[in-house]
């Protein structure tokens, strides 16, 4: 009977629905948002829309200046009184003082100056050269053409510490001024180092937990998962309480006579990656554990039974089946810490600042919402790379648990 | 119910929420930047103009940015309705049309003021001035210029400063011996911005950054500071809570802080309101007494005790080597440097 399949068909779908509503919504959509905000140039070719057009036929190598078009354009554009035309010529002049700092009072000034009532019957030319001399320099309009196309890798190439120049060769910005490839070979190391440390010690966690009785076993599955119930701002607070020079720690440590001064064990890289593999453990332990429930004790003892001793039954036997866990702890792990922004922005100085950092620092203070798309958009691509390089080598069913 | 049903009672109800919340009526929301300058407000302005009222209002803080004045205008949602702001930013914001351009010559208090405090969509809330600070019980003879808060061999101890470039890269020039009236000539240049950076790569692993402004005062009195920047008002606040923290009045920083209400706002009428009560000679006199910063009523200074005009930055003797912030300057290179300028941090 097709007619009561498809029937059956459309309430299954009905009812995944919500879910598949949901995933378009709150993950597709954000990414969508994300790729168009880091490519998506609006400003100046809404705000200055005559302008922008009358520059498309001007080649800077030919003239220094554009034609007597543009300057008329450009003089149309800011003389329009209505109030949107005003906020989009100020959205047009936050993004050219990007281009050159100064552009912002620039187009504003020289707005106000060609809507107050002045003598006609001049040049634009000469008129807006007499408002202010930049009007006369090339690179003036050379910025505004830059900047006129709908779409940009301006973000993109700032989020690598490039830029284009006008006749379109793109080079890294001077020294002094490049940050964010740092930033994110940070953000990555930290990742990487803090994933390493919650194998480390996870892995023994995870092995003891699986062949320790019932009793103890409860204890050690508590010790991992009521950090993991906690509130992450409750965590990251206690262990600024107790890493801090005057803080229960320190304290221990000079009564035994260990140290004789307080050590710095918060607000710099250690008590980053203290703190972090706290919040990650997890994230690690779980998947292995559960990679490690499921081989058979009798493996190991038949491994001993066949002569091999344990070092060699743990090398040859076990460890080679525990890997999807390993893989699949790591990559979580790893994924994690690297979009983590309010653990390291709370107990890192601001040298272990990651990728996240900027990205909050640009859509909630600098409000260079393009910058900031640019630079999740870069971290995405990065752990994007990673999971596929992960599945190519040890397989997305495996790092899943699916086999 | 059939399943169809159910369904189409979910989606209406979730938009019903969704356009609810926006609509709502909300109390009168005001918004300062915390602290004991906060507390003044609410003690000089807001309880007072509340209780002549018979309303309500909602309280809430800010360190500066344009950021969330500007996701409320685009999303529609706007829950601020009268704002602290500095300057620079009251002026971006304004021609981005995030703020109401009100005509402050229509308030009743206009009269009184002084018309330099009144600028389009702002009207002069305080004048207020970050200088030098320290402990004297614990530094006997303490630091007297910026040049003397960059000597780390002499007075050893960590270095507060605002966490922004604003405020920051000015005193770095001072301590590399700018006069305080050359230091935006010299900063506008490419070499001047990098003289700046380089002064603050000499103590940068001396500097505690602090964000809001009560920061440095609790970092001051917990000794985990030997000196900072600070704003003015805050410090003399603290004098009053008994300690012994200078205000070092030589090489200050002053500029003038505006109220500013949300375009949009849904309590626009109350707002304009409220800034004329908060602007008017009684309340003025009684907040500058609770904390020395600068009014714009002249009426309500004429009024003030020559005590607390001596500790204003406006006094005659706190301005002998003073630098005002460049409201234009930090428009045009506001972007730049600050970006600049959390990168550095970062480094």
């Amino acid at each position: 009977m097709p007619w009561r399949r498809n029937r059956g068909r459309t309430i299954s779908l009905l009812l995944i629905a919500p879910l598949l509503l949901f995933t378009f919504a709150v993950f597709l959509l954000p990414i969508v948002n994300i790729l168009t905000n880091a490519v998506a140039n609006p400003e100046v070719s809404v705000g200055l829309p005559r302008t922008s057009a009358a520059l498309a036929d001007w080649d800077p190598a030919e003239s220094d200046l554009p034609g007597d078009a543009a300057f008329e354009a450009l003089a149309l554009d800011l003389s329009d009184k209505s109030p949107e035309s005003t906020r989009a010529v100020a959205a047009a002049a936050r993004r050219l003082n990007y281009e050159i700092s100064g552009f912002r009072s620039l187009l504003v000034s020289t707005g106000r100056a060609l809507r107050a009532p002045g003598e006609d019957g001049k040049e634009w030319r000469e008129r807006l050269a007499a408002i202010d001399a930049r009007w006369a320099e090339p690179a003036t309009w050379q910025a505004i053409r830059r900047a006129a196309p709908a779409h940009t890798t301006f973000y993109l190439l700032s989020a690598l510490d490039m830029r284009q120049a006008t006749d379109g060769s793109v080079s890294l910005v001077p020294e002094s001024q490049r940050a964010y490839v740092a930033v994110l070979l940070r953000t990555l190391k930290v990742a990487a180092i803090t994933t390493l440390l919650c194998l480390a010690i996870g892995y023994p966690l995870a092995t003891l937990m699986v062949s320790a009785g019932r009793r103890f076993a409860l204890i050690l599955f508590g010790a991992v998962m009521l950090p993991f119930w906690t509130s992450l701002l409750a965590k990251t607070s206690a262990w600024i309480v107790l890493l801090q020079e005057e803080g229960p720690i320190n304290k221990l440590l000079m009564w035994s006579g260990l140290i004789s001064s307080p050590l710095q064990l918060i607000f710099n890289a250690t008590g980053l990656y203290i703190v972090m593999v706290h919040m990650m453990l997890p994230f690690m332990v779980l998947p292995l554990y559960s990679t490690m429930k499921s081989i058979p004790p009798h493996y190991m003892r038949a491994s001993v039974s066949l002569g091999a001793n344990p070092v060699r039954g743990f090398f040859h036997v076990y460890l080679p089946m525990t890997l999807p866990g390993v893989g699949a702890g790591s990559l979580l792990t790893f994924i994690v810490t690297a979009g983590y922004y309010i653990t390291p922005s709370l107990v890192g100085s601001p040298r272990e600042q990651m990728l996240g950092y900027f990205v909050a620092y640009y859509a909630y203070t600098s409000v260079n919402w393009g910058l900031a798309s640019a630079l999740g958009l870069l971290l995405l691509v990065c752990v994007l790379a990673l999971y596929l390089l992960a599945g190519r080598t040890v397989g997305v069913r495996q790092i899943a648990g699916l086999k | 119910m059939t399943f169809s049903r159910m369904i189409a009672c979910a989606v209406s109800l979730a938009v019903l929420a969704g356009t609810g919340a926006g609509a709502q009526a909300r109390d009168l929301t005001v918004v300062g930047f915390g602290g004991t300058v906060q507390d003044a407000y609410r003690k000089a302005y807001w309880d007072p103009y509340a209780a002549l009222k018979g309303i309500k209002y909602v309280e809430d803080t800010t360190n500066g940015g344009l950021a969330k004045q500007k996701a409320m205008i685009e999303t529609g949602n706007v829950t601020w309705d009268v704002m602290q702001m500095e300057a620079d930013e009251v002026a971006i914001a304004c021609d981005e049309g995030l703020l109401a351009d009100v005509d402050w010559t229509t308030l009743s208090s206009y009269k009184d003021s002084e018309p330099s405090m009144f600028t389009p969509c702002g009207v002069g809330a305080i004048v207020w001035s970050e200088v030098l600070t320290y402990d004297a019980d614990k530094i006997k003879e303490g630091p007297q210029s910026w040049a003397d808060f960059w000597n780390v061999e002499k007075w050893p101890g960590k270095r507060g400063l605002r966490k922004t470039a604003k405020l920051t890269l000015e005193l770095a020039l001072m301590a590399d011996g700018v006069a305080p009236a050359d230091v935006y000539t010299v900063l506008a240049t490419p070499e001047g911005q990098d003289r700046a950076f380089a002064k603050l790569d000499e103590i940068k692993p001396h500097i505690q950054w602090w964000e809001s402004g009560a920061q440095p005062l609790e970092w001051l009195a917990a000794g985990s500071v030997a000196m900072t920047a600070a704003f003015n008002g805050r410090i003399t606040t603290a004098q009053g809570e008994g300690r012994n923290f200078p205000v070092v009045w030589n090489e200050q920083l002053f500029a003038i802080d505006y109220w500013a209400i949300m375009a949009n706002s849904p309590n626009h009428d109350q707002a304009v309101d409220l800034v004329d009560y908060m602007n008017s000679t009684g309340p003025q006199k009684l907040f500058a007494e609770t904390i020395p910063y600068g009014i714009a009523n002249k009426e309500a200074m004429a009024q003030l005790d020559p005590a607390v005009l001596a500790i204003l930055p406006s006094a005659p003797e706190n301005q002998k080597r003073a630098l005002s912030l460049d409201t234009r300057f930090w428009i045009d290179h506001g972007q730049e440097l600050s970006e600049r300028f959390s990168n550095w941090v970062a480094r």
